[in-house]
């Protein structure tokens, strides 16, 4: 194993990079912020390679760094991944350099804070997935607010404040209330180690509070059926960078949040309540794939598809516990919540695309309602043919990598239940409802009108961003075993936490 | 009374700064107005070497002296350092906004001083009377520094209702001090813990004594519903000097706080720990909501300022060493906080333009990047985001609430703090999303001003990123 701390590289590089970028200036600041997203990818390579995805237990947390940070709290700088955060980590170094890459022409007004918020975030948000130590990790997490705050509002539409302030807060209201659970687990456990809080006994009705503590913080952060309304806004008013690295990392967030906190501390209670999340889950893929059917705004129609699938997601994880509760059915749990990370990288890659393709059409018209358009195949055919691609990936097409995650989640909830799993595969045909339908009267048919007429096809600058992302949707559609072998070991050691009681 | 040299060593920081006050009085009375830049860095001076004096003492020296009345240990050295500090950014901050308005006077820094004196005074007090004698020296400074611009109607108001209501405040303390002094027969903190060790909270004269100290307190901190002053004074004040009054005095009033409560009447923290979370409530709640709906950004940080002392009672209601701790560490925090959120006020007012409106401060990132940074870093350290140390502090706050039982005030409390956000985040909207429109908004050029505000923005980054030594000496300050 390398003996150099590469996470700790990994998160502070982009953070003082940003910073340098800031003082940069304007001019020089969009070489270097790429230059520096490059770096940061290419450190993120090593750390794919050097991790050993063979190893069992305990040993699937690697690169393990710990020093002793806030001697006073017993709380400790404890970094270290395994094989879902190694890929969640790859996944935020790529997403931020083709963000980076997609920001040169179409961000004109203060590149450089722009680049540089990119590139914090960028640092935070690897942070959170190596995070050992639940302070780190809440640090981490709430850091993250600060440059999506500005970003939405500085870079963002008309309505951005609005929007950005109602992020904000509802994020902020959902963590204080895991910052309270967390300071309870620390006054239980003497430490925030999150392996010692996971071998902590808690009563259950203990467990339940911590439970509902991790649910609502996660469960904005996904986000989830009820609490999923700052998203839509967000997503609307934020600018094109800003969507997709919320779409493709920030929402991930969530998911891993329920993997790392609520799956091992609270076990008990997640399996007593396991019924309201997948409850949860299963309305976000119904009734909201409904809602995203009828929007007028592209944005927004594709905002709330990611809800949809991001239910995929907690319904993959949440129906484990039931599986391996209930059922005894260890490889239908496997099969669940590996479903449930393939689904989180791929729709990393889907929505992170599709979002990058309603800022190419922004970008040109200043519209994102779909009534503006109509016929852009005709004069953007290289677009179409991208955009047609990434369609059939959210849809869920066999072949590319939307397909993987939901089929292994659908097999994994039929195992527990039929029914649940009808429910479940309907988004098959109401995901190819709104995304074809969607395709139809943005790209086909007669061209609308002369401003759609005017449109050139894309440049070679979004011919590569788009070209880069449509390469990992069908790499993982046709070959996902390098992901799956890469957190296998990992999953597993989760669905042992999962199984063990922590009753006293 | 025989004074041992050992005596006069352990009030050293008094002794350099009341010597070096009074010779800096001298000093201005001859120097001429272009000498007066002397008597600022002099008087800067002379906060680093009372500052040094502690150090030279020993930190960890712990002990009692001249019969008692006055104790030197490691809570009062931290405090000590702490309002040194502030105090001597506070001047800093202050000069071009004085000069600005012919208000740069020696008696400015006097005062100051002679303030910081009973401060010192104050949190090392060891008997009921030190406790009264450097509260008044602090107060009456600070009531004449309000005045400082006297003719400015303004300010006159703020300075009589400053004056009128403290010396209320400062009457109810000794009313209850004297009801203590009647209960237990001595004026010494420690022994009045002892000869009370076996009364009876119920006592009428033990809980008249213990409710009109606590009110004291209240009204010398600023919490609800004893806060009515505060907004009126911090708003009137030329903002100078609320920046001052805003910091460094809270340092000390925790202090007093603590000595009072938890030395002499450590006994019946049951009954107070249930008073200051009735406080502590209140506060949060008339702090947070009433500073939501302010357009004037003093006013807005007076109110800002009875939330946090909302968090700071809650760290003190736990009545044990980790509470203590939290709170003093809430309150260095908080001191330094405010001190760099007034201080910008000063950056950036010139004369005819006191930039204390909220929409004062709009479109600053196009104007000064660097200024707008420095006040993000402020506002959402006061907000309690992390990596910034206020999170810190209301984090260790929360951890002595909860450990103490009072799950629900911890809840209360954060959801207020989520209230509490959105005011701070309004600053950070006007600053990065609205369009300057006013020509006046540039940031002084004062060198002194600008590393001094910098460093102070930067530390909410640095001690939240490397927060354990200070919480270290937090924390011994109790063992």
């Amino acid at each position: 194993m390398s003996t150099w701390p590469l996470l700790s590289l990994l998160i502070w590089l982009p953070i003082l990079g940003g910073f340098a970028v800031l003082a940069a200036g304007p001019r020089l600041s969009r070489p270097l912020a790429l230059a520096i997203s490059l770096l940061v990818l290419l450190v993120s390579v090593p750390l794919y390679l050097a991790y050993d995805a063979g190893a069992t237990g305990a040993a699937t947390m690697q690169f393990v760094e710990s020093h002793v940070w806030i001697d006073a709290i017993n709380a400790s700088y404890a970094l270290g991944a395994d094989g879902i955060s190694v890929a969640l980590i790859v996944l935020t170094a790529f997403v931020t350099v083709l963000v980076i890459v997609g920001a040169w022409g179409s961000i004109s007004h203060r590149p450089h804070q722009y680049l540089a918020a990119f590139l914090i975030l960028e640092g935070f948000m690897i942070g959170v997935f190596c995070a050992l130590d639940a302070l780190l990790f809440y640090v981490f997490f709430e850091g993250m607010l600060i440059p999506m705050f500005l970003i939405i509002g500085l870079w963002g539409g008309p309505n951005r404040v609005y929007a950005t302030l109602k992020f904000f807060l509802y994020t902020f209201l959902g963590s204080v209330l895991m910052l309270i659970g967390l300071v309870y687990l620390y006054l239980q456990a003497g430490t925030f180690d999150l392996a010692t809080l996971a071998q902590t006994p808690l009563s259950l009705s203990a467990q339940s509070w911590l439970f509902f503590a991790f649910l609502i913080a996660f469960a904005v952060k996904v986000p989830m059926f009820p609490v999923h309304t700052w998203l839509p806004d967000a997503h609307v008013e934020a600018p094109t960078g800003g969507s997709v690295i919320l779409a493709a990392i920030m929402l991930k967030i969530g998911g891993y949040g329920f993997l790392r906190f609520s799956l091992p501390i609270t076990p008990d209670a997640g399996h007593e309540w396991a019924w309201l999340v997948i409850a949860m889950s299963l309305i976000a893929i119904v009734y909201i794939s409904f809602v995203a059917l009828v929007q007028k705004d592209m944005k927004k129609l594709i905002a709330y598809s990611s809800i949809a699938h991001m239910g995929f997601v907690t319904l993959g994880i949440f129906v484990a516990f039931a599986l391996l509760r209930e059922n005894g059915n260890e490889n239908a749990t496997y099969l669940g919540l590996s479903g449930a990370m393939v689904q989180m990288i791929s729709h990393g890659f889907v929505s992170g695309a599709m979002f990058t393709c309603v800022g190419v059409l922004y970008d040109r018209m200043h519209s994102r309602m779909i009534v503006d358009y109509g016929g852009v195949a005709n004069v953007m055919p290289w677009f179409a043919a991208f955009m047609v691609l990434f369609a059939m990936a959210n849809t869920g097409l066999p072949g590319t990598s939307g397909f993987v995650g939901e089929f292994m989640v659908i097999l994994a909830t039929f195992q527990y239940n039929g029914w649940l799993a009808a429910l479940a595969a309907t988004t098959l045909i109401l995901a190819a409802a709104y995304t074809l339908w969607l395709v139809k009267r943005v790209l086909y048919g007669e061209v609308a009108n002369d401003n759609v007429a005017a449109l050139t096809d894309i440049n070679a600058r979004e011919a590569f961003v788009l070209g880069s992302f449509a390469f990992a949707v069908l790499l993982f559609g046709v070959w996902p075993a390098p992901l799956t072998t890469l957190m296998d070991n990992s999953v597993a050691q989760i669905a042992q936490l999962l199984l063990h009681s922590k009753l006293p | 009374m025989i004074f041992a040299h050992a005596d006069l060593n352990l009030i050293l920081p008094e002794l350099v700064l009341v010597t070096g006050t009074l010779a800096l009085l001298l000093f201005d009375l001859f120097a001429r107005q272009n000498g007066r830049w002397m008597t600022h860095i002099l008087a800067i001076l002379l906060l680093v070497l009372a500052a040094a004096s502690v150090l030279a003492q020993g930190m960890g020296l712990t002990a009692s002296g001249w019969s008692g009345v006055y104790e030197r240990d490691v809570l009062s050295a931290v405090l000590k350092l702490a309002i040194y500090g502030v105090s001597a950014l506070c001047l800093l901050y202050a000069r071009p906004y004085l000069a600005d308005r012919r208000l740069w006077s020696g008696e400015f820094y006097l005062l100051v001083l002679f303030s910081v004196t009973g401060m010192s005074i104050l949190v090392s007090a060891g008997s009921l009377v030190t406790v009264y004698l450097g509260l008044e020296l602090m107060a009456l400074s600070t009531y004449a520094l309000v005045a400082l611009d006297r003719d400015n109607r303004k300010a006159s108001e703020a300075a009589i209702k400053y004056f009128v209501l403290g010396a209320l405040a400062s009457g109810i303390l000794l009313y209850g001090l004297s009801m203590l002094y009647g209960a237990s027969g001595t004026l010494d903190l420690g022994e009045i813990a002892l000869a009370l060790g076996g009364s009876q909270p119920t006592e009428p004269l033990m809980a008249f004594g213990l409710a009109f100290i606590i009110v004291g307190i209240a009204f010398k901190l600023g919490a609800a519903p004893f806060h009515m002053w505060l907004p009126d004074v911090y708003e009137g004040s030329p903002t100078a000097v609320t920046t001052f009054i805003g910091s460094a005095p809270k340092l000390a009033a925790f202090g007093m706080a603590w000595r009072l409560l938890d030395t002499s009447l450590g006994g019946l923290s049951e009954q107070w720990g249930d008073m200051l979370a009735l406080l502590a409530l209140a506060s949060l709640a008339v702090g947070n909501l009433a500073a939501l709906v302010q357009t004037n950004l003093k006013r807005m940080l007076a109110y800002s300022t009875v939330s946090h002392v909302g968090f700071l009672l809650l760290g003190l209601l736990h009545g044990g060493a980790n509470g203590y701790a939290a709170a003093l560490f809430y309150a260095i925090v908080y001191a330094l906080m405010s001190a760099g959120a007034f201080g910008m006020i000063l950056w950036l007012a010139r004369e005819g333009f006191e930039a204390e409106e909220i929409d004062d401060f709009k479109g600053l990132n196009q104007r000064s990047p660097w200024a707008a940074f420095i006040m993000l870093l402020l506002m959402a350290s006061l907000a309690g985001i992390p990596p910034l140390v206020g999170f810190f502090g209301k984090l260790v706050v929360l951890q002595a609430v909860i450990e103490s039982g009072r799950l629900w005030l911890a809840i209360a409390a954060v959801i207020f703090a989520v209230i509490g956000a959105y005011y701070y985040l309004r600053v950070i909207k006007v600053m990065y999303f609205d369009q300057s429109t006013d020509e006046r908004l540039i940031p002084a050029t004062d060198t002194g001003l600008r590393i001094g505000l910098s460093a102070n923005g930067l530390a909410q980054l640095g001690l939240g990123l490397f927060a354990g030594p200070l919480l270290a000496w937090c924390v011994r300050a109790f063992l």
